[in-house]
């Protein structure tokens, strides 16, 4: 397929494709780091985390449409402030979906699969019948859209750097807040032993509900993020939670560094083979690879240094 | 946020309401028929169907939970439109259309449970309903057991005809052929980029396109084909090929959520559409909607009903379809053939005068239905319709503009010679 080309056209395709792997690199960061902290620091498989994402796609779209009515001024900036009401309205639920269901379950891990996947049709069913069944449509400012011309033949999406850039800030503050603040530190001692941590002193529901409302609240920046990138529907979380639970089970459930790892892995894989393959094909051997993977260590890729 | 949901919410309810207190005087009169030219029942109604002197019951099964719920809310509007609209303008034979409403919930074993319980228990002397093949395959067997009248709304992918089942969307050669004759004339085009999302539709209608390309165009070539699976979100590797290989087309039949990230990426990848070809068959301003007019303005698709047609018809058409629905409403190609399908109905029982089915079925081919919002339609001996194709060009506000329609009728053709 390269006969015709230059060697300049191949190298500008093959920057783009850097590139193209970097971001979805990025968007899977973005979308797995809410379901680690959930799933792998707190031991509650939730499978209603594109739902939680969702949320924010639709608080983003809300914000898009009260700022162009009140305040069109405003409207260059107004993804900041979306991707903060994202991030609280989805914590708030979260820490409600905690209160309410998740915190009689802790004991019973696989039950947590059941109860989140019912919250999920739940959730999906409010929101068709709050948004309506039809998609909506999020409108971004102009300076977030288009690309950026590097060279002649190159061009990036900003979009794709804006969520390069963010998945980073992210990544940081979730490593800064588990691992090195005192809160971290409560987080981890009841995640390893949740009777010694309340003898001890901390208050582990008031740590659980707060975890359980950190994920959540990532989760709706991620949906938030994604409104550049994808659709915004009532259904529209099902397309990221396969991929979601795939990074963090690949990476080792119990480990951050684990998912960023697997989430690098799996990005490259998938968008190097969709370039020389076709899209279903390039999906099926990422699939294989991991299947494979994971029957020789299924603890998945980083599961037992997390233990420090 | 809400007004835009609030006339959907309420305005079924209300209707309802209203439609209980028209039955009651209708109850009063003891089935006696309001007018003269009414014929009896027992002349119109020989199999048993759920007709009375006053009122006919017809059934709509599209899907209103589920992931399908954001393409078939459209057809369910539409055809609860056409509906009220015959009932205004006197009903069917002297009757009153009443529907009962099921839902599919994007299930197509529950489709053709709802399907069964529509014909058997109801009666329901048409059904309007189905939006995917999958769902449409899953209550064929069902509507040709219990012998039922089907009028389904969607553009598909052919290899198909039932007695039992109306189109009046397009088959594929329909959309495809006169769309790819014009971006050869027009637009010069040689090289097409064939790409879909991984299922039966985009699949045959893509290898029609290719066949039709490899064979009946002069010098064109297809230069790749690819197909992603429902619901991926993650465009920028196929972005890079096709900039590697710079098609003269984009040929995209990618449908669902993948359809919002495709547009957005390849805006975001530096892709302009008013420079760069690319011809869809799957989005309407329905999808248009998700996208954001903005992201997608430039693309041309090739459909049979634009919401920007400029005719009578549909001047009357849209302006009733907001009224009922919403002024923020759109109405995109499928919504209008499920607006077609109790129109068509009407107009055969009336041709037949009878509700039998087999005298529908029979009596369908040659039944034209003047007042379509797409301009004029009419019914082939294969069950398809008669439509013209036309092509439009998406503008930034969600419409599309209309460039190009066929001088004449195109033939359905659900079985194309040479294109297997």
């Amino acid at each position: 397929m390269f006969g015709d080309y230059s060697i300049s056209d191949l190298g500008a395709i093959l920057a783009m494709q850097g590139f193209a792997g970097l971001i979805l690199f990025s968007v899977y960061v973005l979308m797995a780091l809410g379901l680690a902290i959930i799933f792998g620091q707190m031991g509650v498989i939730n499978m209603a985390h594109g739902e939680f994402m969702i949320l924010g796609a639709y608080v983003t779209w809300m914000t898009s449409n009260a700022v162009q009515h009140t305040a069109p001024w405003l409207f260059p900036g107004y993804f900041f402030i979306a991707m903060i009401l994202a991030f609280i309205a989805s914590g708030a639920l979260g820490m409600l979906v905690e209160w309410a269901l998740i915190r009689h379950l802790y004991k019973r891990p696989l039950d947590t699969l059941l109860a989140t996947w019912g919250l999920s049709l739940i959730l999906q069913q409010a929101y068709r019948s709050v948004f309506g069944a039809r998609e909506v449509g999020v409108e971004l400012p102009e300076w977030m859209m288009g690309s950026w011309q590097a060279t002649d033949s190159i061009q990036i999406p900003i979009n794709g750097m804006f969520v390069m850039a963010l998945t980073i800030l992210i990544t940081i503050v979730v490593f800064y807040i588990l691992f090195w603040s005192s809160w971290g530190k409560q987080v981890r001692a009841v995640v390893q032993n949740r009777v010694m941590a309340g003898a001890v002193g901390i208050n582990t529901e008031k740590v659980d509900r707060y975890t359980f409302g950190l994920g959540c609240g990532i989760a709706g920046i991620a949906g938030s993020a994604f409104t550049m990138i994808g659709s915004t529907g009532p259904t529209a979380g099902q397309l990221y939670i396969v991929d979601t639970f795939l990074v963090v089970v690949f990476g080792g459930a119990a480990s951050l560094f684990g998912t960023i790892a697997s989430a690098f892995s799996i990005s490259q894989t998938q968008s190097t083979l969709e370039f020389f393959l076709s899209g279903s094909m390039a999906k099926v051997i990422t699939l294989l690879t991991i299947v494979a993977i994971l029957m020789v260590r299924p603890q998945g890729l980083f599961a037992l240094k997390v233990r420090k | 946020m809400s007004d835009e949901t609030k006339p959907g919410l309420k305005s079924p309810l209300r209707r309802k309401l209203l439609m209980g207190m028209a039955a009651l005087p209708a109850v009063s009169m003891l089935g006696r028929p309001a007018f003269a030219d009414v014929p009896a029942t027992s002349a119109v109604n020989t199999t048993g169907l759920a007709v009375t002197d006053s009122e006919v019951t017809v059934g709509i099964l599209h899907s209103v939970t589920g992931t399908m719920a954001i393409s078939e809310t459209g057809s369910v509007e539409a055809e609860k439109l056409a509906i009220e609209q015959i009932n205004a303008a006197g009903g069917v034979l002297g009757r009153k259309i009443k529907f009962i409403q099921e839902d599919g919930a994007s299930d197509w074993p529950t489709f053709a449970e709802k399907a069964k319980k529509l014909l058997v228990n109801d009666k329901c002397a048409a059904v309007m309903g189905c939006w995917t093949s999958a769902s449409r395959k899953a209550v064929l067997p069902v509507f040709e057991q219990y012998n039922g009248m089907l009028y389904y709304p969607t553009f598909y992918e052919g290899l198909e005809q039932s007695k039992n089942v109306i189109y009046t969307g397009q088959e594929a050669t329909q959309q495809i052929i006169a769309g790819l004759d014009w971006v050869n004339k027009t637009k010069g085009a040689k090289s097409f980029y064939l790409l879909g999302s991984d299922y039966i539709w985009p699949r045959t209608s893509n290898k029609i396109a290719r066949k039709h390309i490899e064979n009946h165009l002069q010098g064109c070539k297809v230069v790749g084909e690819e197909y992603f699976p429902l619901g991926s979100t993650q465009f920028n590797s196929v972005i890079n090929k096709i900039k590697l290989t710079k098609p003269d087309v984009i040929y995209a039949i990618i449908v669902g959520g993948s359809n919002v990230a495709f547009y957005k990426q390849l805006k975001a990848a530096g892709i302009d559409l008013s420079k760069q070809t690319l011809l869809t068959i799957s989005v309407t301003e329905d999808e248009i909607d998700g996208i954001g007019g903005e992201n997608i303005a430039g693309a041309y698709a090739c459909m049979k009903y634009f919401q920007s047609l400029d005719n009578a018809n549909n001047k009357a058409f849209v302006p009733a379809f907001k009224k009922m629905w919403g002024e923020k409403t759109v109405i995109g190609d499928v919504t209008q053939a499920a607006y077609l399908g109790p129109w068509l109905w009407k107009l055969t029982v009336e041709k037949a005068q009878s509700f039998d089915i087999d005298k529908i079925a029979a009596a369908s081919p040659g039944v034209e239905f003047k007042g379509a919002p797409e301009g004029y339609v009419r019914i082939h001996e294969n069950h398809h319709l008669w439509s013209k194709t036309r092509v439009g060009r998406a503008k930034a506000d969600g419409q599309y503009e209309l460039i190009y329609e066929t001088a004449d009728l195109v033939e359905p053709d659900p079985f194309p010679k040479g294109y297997q």
